[in-house]
């Protein structure tokens, strides 16, 4: 699927480098990033390895399994010191349950210096409403009828309910929709930017980004999955609260070299 | 410069063009002309069967989709399978090339080794295939004319039923019409729809598809609910994990019309039943997909009216030129 994409937006991404400061690209050495997208629970590393065990305990204390995990990111943009941006119009699907796409080289050229780092998890609002067809064979998409475009992520798992019973959640997070059915609203936006810092790129640098999956239940929302736990797609309310708590979940780890 | 097969491309349809990647074509069995009229005739012929009186279609009949109307289908033996035979459509589309209902098969060439000496299917074995199809008359010349060789082998004939499989393409129906903007649906069939995609009645759209995946199936494995201890273990018997006990393949949508009895197992002889299943009917297991909802109450409890639009939505997705395509008949 990586091809797919890369091919897609290959001449874009080079137009959007090509509008940026030309010369000082021109007369650097260029090289191109990776990046690595690792995850973890309050700071235990998490594979699909640890999938399907009730093992997890959130800050409700809701223990809790993972089943399927996979996020869309976005817009990957360098920012030079002096604001000048160059922003990759690309994106890749992190599939963490069949272990696919956990590394993401843009095959764009950026010279080497020190810039600071971004990226948009999910889609903003333009590009959601693109047809990615690789995304579609993904079964990725958000039916129309729920404000259309693409889910930003797919977290299911199991937790223990009140009666002490497994039961399944779907933490899907898109646009955040209100009047499901013909005529959708959009009470805000959902996607979130994720700011890694500053990065010094020397030398074809793999980045880390890591995901903390705990945080997607606290802060500032403390989730209790005995009242959000399905259906909430087209729940307002309880997107907005995934955005909010999606502000602190990503963050920047190991550059090498 | 010698004789070289006829390239033959798949057919792609508009819709499929519109909205998803392109077909797996394996780089080692691309498609001719000569190969897929080989794999046509080997598909319906019952040289196949230990003793002459099966083919493939047997169990894959066009009439039904490229299924059979029975539960689970009755070898050369009289003796029935634990199966039920899956429809045969839109297979080059199965990105994760797993096949069969527990994914056991990872080719679809590779499919098409196993029913031949299944024991309770063609019940044959491949030596015995391979030399009556090399005294055949026939045969020898259409090998050389797909392959460039007379001399026949499993692999090349299982190559040549996988290229007459990848023709078998159904993307006709009322729905794909209508996505093409060339059909108009019944107030009924749109209320059938947005049951289907709401995630708050039907959710089916998780795991079969919806409008922008007009393949209406993710080829994914997911128990779905249908019992609480399990008989046959499906994926999980495949790969060894519990974790994957009691999940079978998506099957896609289409063609409803024409694919009963439905599930694995063949469980269900109606679509009704199909849908009456996953409104009050699920069962509680380790390993039920997280996807499945309410299941403390059997399912997601549609009303009689969502079930009967989601009824009227269903069929529109099954494409009567594809079971009658003069191409895919004997």
């Amino acid at each position: 699927m990586n091809k797919t994409i890369f091919t897609l937006f290959f001449i874009a991404l080079i137009s959007a480098v090509s509008c940026s400061d030309s010369d000082s690209v021109a007369n650097s050495t260029q090289i191109f990033t990776t990046f690595k997208f690792t995850h973890n629970w309050d700071g235990t590393p998490v594979t699909n390895n640890d999938f399907n065990t009730l093992q997890y305990t959130n800050e409700n204390g809701d223990l809790l399994s993972i089943e399927k995990l996979r996020y869309v990111v976005s817009d990957i943009m360098f920012t030079t010191s002096s604001n000048e941006n160059l922003v990759f119009d690309v994106y890749n699907l992190v599939d963490v349950t069949n272990a696919t796409n956990l590394s993401f080289t843009p095959q764009i050229l950026i010279p080497k210096g020190s810039y600071n780092v971004s990226f948009t998890f999910g889609f903003d609002n333009a590009d959601n409403s693109e047809n990615y067809l690789d995304l579609n064979s993904e079964s990725f998409n958000v039916p129309d009828n729920l404000g259309g475009g693409y889910h930003y992520m797919q977290f299911d798992g199991k937790f223990l309910n009140a009666d002490d019973a497994e039961q399944g959640f779907n933490y899907h997070a898109i646009r955040a929709v209100d009047n499901p059915g013909m005529n959708p609203t959009f009470p805000q936006d959902t996607f979130i930017t994720v700011n890694l810092g500053v990065i010094t790129i020397t030398d074809a640098p793999e980045i880390e980004v890591k995901m903390n999956i705990a945080a997607w239940f606290k802060d500032p929302n403390t989730w209790a999955l005995n009242e959000l736990n399905q259906m909430l797609m087209p729940n307002s309310s309880a997107q907005i609260q995934m955005f909010e708590n999606g502000q602190n979940v990503f963050s920047l780890g190991e550059v090498t070299p | 410069m010698g004789y070289e097969p006829t390239p033959k491309s798949l057919d792609i349809p508009q819709v499929f063009l519109e909205n998803i990647i392109a077909p797996i074509i394996p780089s080692d069995n691309p498609q001719t002309a000569e190969g897929i009229a080989l794999g046509k005739k080997l598909f319906f012929d019952q040289i196949l069967s230990a003793n002459g009186t099966q083919a493939c279609a047997s169990c894959h009949s066009p009439q039904n989709a490229f299924t059979d109307n029975t539960p689970t289908s009755v070898g050369i033996d009289g003796v029935s399978g634990n199966r039920n035979s899956m429809p045969l459509f839109n297979l080059a589309w199965n990105y994760n090339e797993r096949f069969n209902w527990d994914g056991s098969a990872l080719s679809l060439e590779r499919q098409a080794e196993e029913p031949v000496e299944n024991p309770i299917e063609l019940h044959s074995n491949w030596e015995a295939v391979v030399d009556r199809l090399q005294n055949h008359p026939d045969y020898p010349e259409l090998f050389q004319l797909a392959f460039k060789t007379n001399t026949i082998t499993k692999e090349l004939t299982t190559k040549a039923i996988a290229q007459f499989e990848r023709t078998l393409i159904s993307a006709n129906s009322k729905f794909d019409n209508y996505s093409l903007g060339q059909a108009t649906l019944t107030t009924q069939e749109l209320n059938g729809l947005d049951v289907f995609l709401r995630e708050d009645k039907g959710d089916c759209f998780h795991c079969h598809g919806n409008p922008n995946n007009p393949l209406w199936t993710d080829n994914d494995f997911h128990n779905n609910g249908l019992d609480a201890t399990f008989t046959d273990l499906g994926l999980g018997a495949v790969t060894g994990d519990p974790n994957d006990n009691g999940k079978f393949r998506s099957p896609s949508l289409r063609n409803l019309a024409f694919t009963a009895p439905f599930m694995h197992d063949g469980r269900f002889a109606t679509i009704d039943d199909v849908i009456s299943h996953y409104s009050e009917g699920l069962q509680n297991s380790s390993t039920i997909d997280p996807l499945m909802k309410q299941i403390d109450q059997g399912g997601v409890q549609l009303s009689d009216q969502d079930k009967s639009d989601l009824k009227v939505f269903l069929l529109a997705l099954s494409d009567p030129s594809f079971i009658n395509n003069p191409d895919f008949q004997n």
